[in-house]
């Protein structure tokens, strides 16, 4: 490079030689800035590491009491002549008998009540209403124990429960408090005698809806989410797979696939609540399918579904190169079989992630729930996806919703219940793209 | 077209042509991308069981034109072919003409090695399965074995069939994929510039492999190598901007071409 090159200006050839050692002041500002630069990034991850943990020990904190219930041991004289009268032993009069009252006169001969009204219906505050209930499926589930006094653990009443588990101070006022100063000194006796303690709460992932806190469970809510996840797999996956290949492999770039493409973006970003109300429009008043059931619920999901997972599905054939088609092609696979064979297998596990993040979302979703009726109070299992159910947000809403204090720890309980089922998910799909993820 | 007679296996190396019929006559082969023409009408004849090389600068055609043979460009959008190309008498741009079956006899090598993400043995049984070539397993591992025999590639992985294909080496992955276009039993082979992703080791070995497979098999190949135009090609033929300049055997194209620019190309004044 000599005269030939372009010339060198007077400033460009006058400048000293740099320096490599960092005492400019030019540098050392220029790595304050970088320095401050990382220092934001880290203060916004901490910034959101900061509310995820104290959502999750709240919610931990919150809902863990929620896994125990108080549980009172009580021996009842289980008396043939009450339980089946003319010594009939069959299910009908096993479900129809009256096992509320075994237990009170058990109750009252723990505790030493006599026959005043006022003390035995104190007493009787102290059992659960759904106590009947826990009963009834001992005596069922084993009759020979008909006639014989046996010990059975039995849910206390929420009152009760929150008592022992200290969420309600002893110090009130008795006016001012749901247990009297008689009932506190039972509970406290049978405590001593160890016959009322916290036990692990199955009743909460099992039982149906129920308005007595101790008696409520998720068992509904769950069945139903699940039933309305595998509505949206078996209508969103195949649904969505089909559509994005055509999109993708057959048809032709022009204003119309333009206008298709911009809808999916734009059905990916409608609110919600608007899939409810033509999930309400379409399914419920047109079709006149039933109100609460998971099949439609599910199908509204799906709808809120598909755009992810065209999309997904779109961008993981998008990632195939072209090479692997050119290779099928050249040794003469039809478009089909490049297709069916080499895209798809090499799309799926892109596929099937992000149908799992679909869905992880579809089962977190609660407004649409709310405007198909799947607000409701369900006692029983739904036999099939037909039959009335909640789901796991809509479930969390409604006991958010209630005033007892025994609900506020289900309502955490339910909370991280539906959060490890999100997460179980998530990881899956983490774990699905590690596993197969293929660079090429 | 209708004097093909079956010719003997008795070609040399670096033969003259001429005791060789033509297996594909194409006359005034016209590509269009959209409103572009790519190439201006060209007319070639390719003989049976010799290879035949295309070489030009990049741009110049002869790759559009290697992949009308298989009508590859069938699947490019806005492509369109004008001419006719026939292949022992018919006429592939025919409506009749089942492209699938056109790609079974007129295979194809692409330039980066591009096995099947799937075992070896997959990789070349995928062809004959999907034709229904082979009855029963054993007839499909023959198929195999003599594929990967003839595409030398059989000692090196007899042993590990079950082990992936793309954890071969480059040279080992472009004579997989030959393996893979050979056994389907097609007549010609394309192969577009099979070698410029491999070192000159493994180019030496595809080269030597080419010449072998010009026994039984047509071979069309593109290459940007004048060295390996002469070294594997009895014919050659010279593309530039869209026109077949110059085609005749390769020791005169290379040593006393007819055309200029020929010349030019070929003494590397210009591509």
């Amino acid at each position: 490079m000599t005269d030939s090159a372009l010339p060198m200006t007077a400033a460009m050839a006058n400048r000293a030689p740099r320096k490599l050692v960092l005492n400019e002041k030019r540098v050392r500002s220029r790595y304050a800035a970088e320095r401050r630069f990382r220092a934001y990034g880290i203060a916004a991850i901490a910034f959101g590491l900061f509310f995820l943990a104290w959502l999750f020990v709240t919610l931990v904190v919150q809902g863990y009491g929620a896994l125990q219930q108080s549980k009172m041991r009580l021996d009842v004289n289980l008396d043939a002549a009450t339980l089946a009268p003319g010594g009939k032993v069959d299910d009908t009069t096993l479900r129809a008998a009256d096992y509320t009252a075994l237990l009170r006169t058990a109750l009252r001969d723990t505790l030493g009540v006599g026959s005043d009204r006022a003390q035995r219906r104190e007493a009787y505050a102290l059992l659960s209403n759904g106590a009947d209930n826990e009963l009834r499926r001992i005596v069922m589930a084993d009759p020979t124990l008909i006639g014989k006094t046996v010990p059975v653990w039995v849910s206390a009443s929420a009152d009760v429960d929150t008592l022992i588990k200290g969420q309600i101070a002893r110090d009130l006022p008795e006016n001012q408090r749901r247990l009297k100063d008689r009932q506190i000194a039972w509970v406290d006796k049978l405590v001593a005698d160890n016959r009322l303690k916290k036990r692990f709460n199955g009743a909460l992932f099992v039982n149906g809806a129920s308005s007595d806190p101790e008696q409520a469970g998720m068992g509904v809510a769950i069945i139903g989410s699940m039933y309305m996840m595998l509505v949206v797999l078996l209508t969103a996956l195949p649904v969505g797979v089909a559509a994005a290949v055509y999109l993708e492999e057959f048809a032709a770039r022009n204003r119309w696939t333009d206008l298709i493409e911009v809808n999916i973006n734009n059905l990916a970003a409608v609110p919600s609540i608007v899939f409810g109300l033509l999930g309400l429009a379409i399914f419920l008043n047109f079709f006149g399918m039933p109100r609460s059931a998971p099949v439609v619920g599910g199908l509204v999901l799906s709808l809120m579904t598909l755009p992810v997972v065209i999309i997904a599905t779109r961008a993981s054939i998008k990632a195939v190169p072209p090479s692997i088609r050119e290779a099928a092609l050249g040794v003469g696979a039809s478009k089909m079989q490049v297709i069916t064979h080499h895209v798809l297998p090499l799309a799926l596990p892109g596929i099937l992630t992000g149908t799992i993040i679909g869905m992880a979302r579809a089962l977190g979703e609660t407004a649409p729930l709310l405007l198909i009726g799947m607000v409701a109070f369900v006692v029983a299992y739904p036999a099939t996806p037909f039959d009335p159910a909640t789901a796991l947000p809509v479930q969390i809403y409604m006991w958010a919703g209630a005033p007892e204090r025994s609900f506020v720890e289900r309502t955490s309980a339910a909370i991280l219940i539906l959060l490890a089922f999100l997460i179980v998910m998530n990881a899956a799909a983490v774990l699905l793209r590690r596993r197969f993820e293929r660079r090429w | 077209m209708n004097t093909v007679a079956i010719k003997p296996v008795a070609a040399t190396a670096g033969a003259a042509s001429g005791n060789h019929a033509p297996k594909v006559v194409s006359q005034g082969v016209k590509v269009f991308y959209g409103e572009k023409e790519a190439l201006h009408g060209v007319d070639l004849d390719i003989n049976e069981r010799e290879v035949t090389a295309l070489i030009g600068p990049s741009g110049c055609g002869k790759s559009t034109y290697l992949r009308c043979l298989n009508r590859m460009n069938d699947v490019v959008e806005g492509c369109r072919v004008e001419g006719s190309i026939k292949i022992d008498g018919d006429d592939i741009y025919d409506r009749r003409i089942d492209v699938v079956q056109l790609r079974a006899r007129v295979g194809m090598v692409f330039q980066k090695p591009n096995p099947f993400p799937k075992s070896i043995y997959e990789n070349v049984a995928y062809g004959p399965r999907i034709h229904g070539i082979a009855q029963g397993k054993n007839e499909l591992d023959e198929i195999v074995e003599s594929s990967l025999t003839r595409a030398g590639l059989w000692k090196e992985v007899k042993d590990r069939l079950d082990k992936p294909g793309t954890g071969l080496s480059g040279g080992q992955q472009q004579r997989l994929c030959i393996a893979r276009a050979i056994a389907v039993s097609p007549e010609v082979i394309l192969m577009d510039e099979p070698c410029s992703a491999l070192d000159p080791i493994a180019t030496a070995r595809i080269e030597e492999l080419i010449d072998e497979l010009r026994e039984n098999y047509t071979i069309v190949i593109v290459t940007h190598s004048m060295q390996q135009a002469a070294r594997v090609s009895q014919r050659t033929a010279f593309f530039h901007l869209g026109d077949l300049v110059e085609y005749g055997d390769t020791s005169q194209i290379f040593t006393n071409p007819k055309e200029e620019r020929t010349q030019a190309y070929i003494t590397g004044r210009f591509g």
